[in-house]
């Protein structure tokens, strides 16, 4: 199957008072169409700058980047991303925080009505409809990040780019904000990089997890492959074995392989 | 009942024991002799002065209704001509770095003149009275614009623009979605800095180039040593101001995010 996105011995640094400094190094990942990939490893090691390496945030210092074949020059809109602080505009309600990428996607070709249907679709599809005219601080934390994703995902973009999504929510939203991004990436059939420092998280969610060691100048440790068959059901997981080796292969890479020097 | 007192006891009791105390010291002072009218006389002569505010006999002797109008005139046309050059320019500044650094120099060195030092250059340049007072209000309401302005497009969140650069947003959209209204508080607030200097100025400027206005009534009224109008030109100019801040305050608390 053609590969989707190809990172090829990518190298980032930044320029620092001190210097230059190293954050990533060799980085060598391909990704196929539909496959779900999260990043784990430590704090700073780089998940994030690799993310933006793909969202095109960031240009590599050194190294290929593709996507589609065509070389990453900066975000378009083939590559959604949902921010780790959902960053939504405060000034502008639900539905025009996603209406603002529907219309930039969207606007040269289709009518008014589409583009407000289509909004208005990918707010339901995070079970949104009922908050469209609320403004981002009037709704919660969780609500906030579901916005961020439908964002994301009316945009219809081939790649999803997720940095630690649901990092900052509770145990309860978190299990059913990966429930149902399990059912609208099985519907839309994206191609996922989710950026996460849950180790069940990764399991649950990903066809591959990118381990990664720990900086500076950190590269892909172990990429571990879960066969888990899909669709996965938390419950039934957790008294499968195989769900268990699988994490165990990932905390064993981060807390034995890569454990941190204390601090 | 409890809650009602309770309010009462701290939201009015605080400030009008403050305002009888002032009353006290002001008709002590008064009574102590010399030529300061207490608040009685005052008060009187100030029912008279408003039973018919806008009268007008000559040029220069006209209502104070009339005076302050023109006074408000000044400061409006003054200041609406500074947010007109200085948000813009603000804009720039905070957004380009290079205009930033060119433009830094003169505008710290500029800031800190009194504004009425530029009133000569008004004169001379004008050859009247009546625009280089406007003169002076520009110059002194122009820098907070600038400035406020400039430093609400430099701390716009990083975060935003990463949204505006994912969306591929037009410069355009990045100004009127992002840049704008991110930007919109420091504006209100640079605002409100330049109402409030500019009130503060068109009293002086006014003393000086004559003419119809406020500042020119209170010295108008001092050469006829009317001393009561000058209290009350006092209280007056006190309390428009705060008019204007309180205005400036409840449209800032609309555009709060
Ligand atoms: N703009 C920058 N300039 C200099 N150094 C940077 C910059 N961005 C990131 N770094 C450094 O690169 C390293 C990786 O940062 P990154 O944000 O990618 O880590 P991370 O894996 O996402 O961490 P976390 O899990 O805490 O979010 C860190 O050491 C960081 O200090
Ligand atoms: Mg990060």
């Amino acid at each position: 199957m053609k590969k989707y996105v190809q990172i090829e011995n990518v190298q980032m640094s930044f320029e620092t008072k001190q210097g230059t400094f190293v954050a990533l190094k060799d980085i060598d990942l391909k990704i196929d169409p539909g496959e779900f990939i999260t990043l784990i490893g430590h704090s700073g090691c780089g998940k994030s700058t690799l993310l933006n390496l793909i969202a095109g945030l960031l240009m590599p210092t050194d190294g290929i980047m593709l996507c589609a074949d065509r070389e990453i020059a900066g975000p378009g809109p083939d590559r959604g991303v949902v921010f780790q602080n959902h960053s939504l505009l405060p000034w502008l309600t639900c539905f025009e925080n996603v209406h603002l990428a529907v219309e930039r996607v969207f606007g040269n070709t289709e009518s008014k009505a589409q583009l407000a249907q289509r909004t208005q679709e990918a707010l339901a599809l995070v079970h949104l409809s009922h908050a469209e005219h609320k403004y981002p601080h009037e709704i919660s934390g969780g609500m906030k990040q579901r916005v961020g994703i439908a964002r994301a995902l009316s945009m219809q973009p081939k790649v999803l780019l997720m940095d630690e999504p649901f990092g900052a929510l509770d145990a309860l939203t978190r299990a059913h904000l990966q429930d149902e991004l399990m059912k609208i990436v099985a519907a839309t059939k994206s191609t996922v990089v989710m950026v996460t420092h849950d180790v069940d998280e990764a399991v649950l969610l990903s066809d591959r997890i990118v381990m990664m060691t720990n900086g500076p100048a950190a590269t892909i440790g172990e990429i571990l492959t879960v066969d888990l068959p899909k669709p996965r059901n938390r419950l039934a997981l957790a008294n499968d074995a195989h769900y268990h080796s699988l994490r165990g292969a990932v905390l064993e890479f981060l807390y034995q392989k890569q454990a941190k020097k204390a601090a | 009942m409890i809650r009602i007192k309770k309010h009462l006891a701290e939201h009015w009791v605080p400030p009008l024991i403050g305002i009888a105390l002032f009353l006290f010291l002001w008709s002590l002072l008064a009574q102590g002799g010399g030529a300061l009218p207490g608040p009685l006389k005052t008060w009187d002569s100030a029912v008279v002065l408003f039973s018919d505010p806008f009268y007008q006999k000559t040029p220069n002797d006209q209502g104070i209704g009339w005076n302050i109008l023109y006074s408000l005139g000044r400061v409006g046309i003054g200041f609406g001509l500074a947010a007109l050059i200085g948000i813009p320019l603000g804009f720039m500044i905070g957004r380009f770095g290079f205009l930033d650094k060119m433009t830094s120099p003169i505008v710290s060195m500029l800031r800190p003149v009194s504004p009425l030092a530029w009133l000569p250059i008004g004169l001379l340049v004008f050859k009247a009275a009546d625009p280089a007072a406007i003169w002076v209000i520009f110059i002194s309401s122009i820098w907070p614009m600038i400035i406020n302005t400039a430093m609400g497009v430099r701390q716009l969140p990083q975060d935003y623009l990463n949204v505006a650069r994912v969306l591929n947003l037009s410069e355009w959209k990045i100004f009127t979605k992002i840049l704008f209204p991110a930007t919109l508080p420091y504006m209100l607030t640079g605002i409100r800095l330049a109402i409030g200097t500019a009130w503060l100025v068109i009293v002086a400027a006014e003393m000086l180039t004559g003419g119809v206005g406020i500042g020119f009534w209170v010295w108008d009224e001092w050469n006829n040593l009317n001393v009561e109008h000058i209290i009350i030109a006092i209280f007056v100019v006190g309390i428009i101001g705060l008019l204007l801040e309180m205005m400036l305050v409840q449209i800032a608390k609309r555009f709060s995010y």
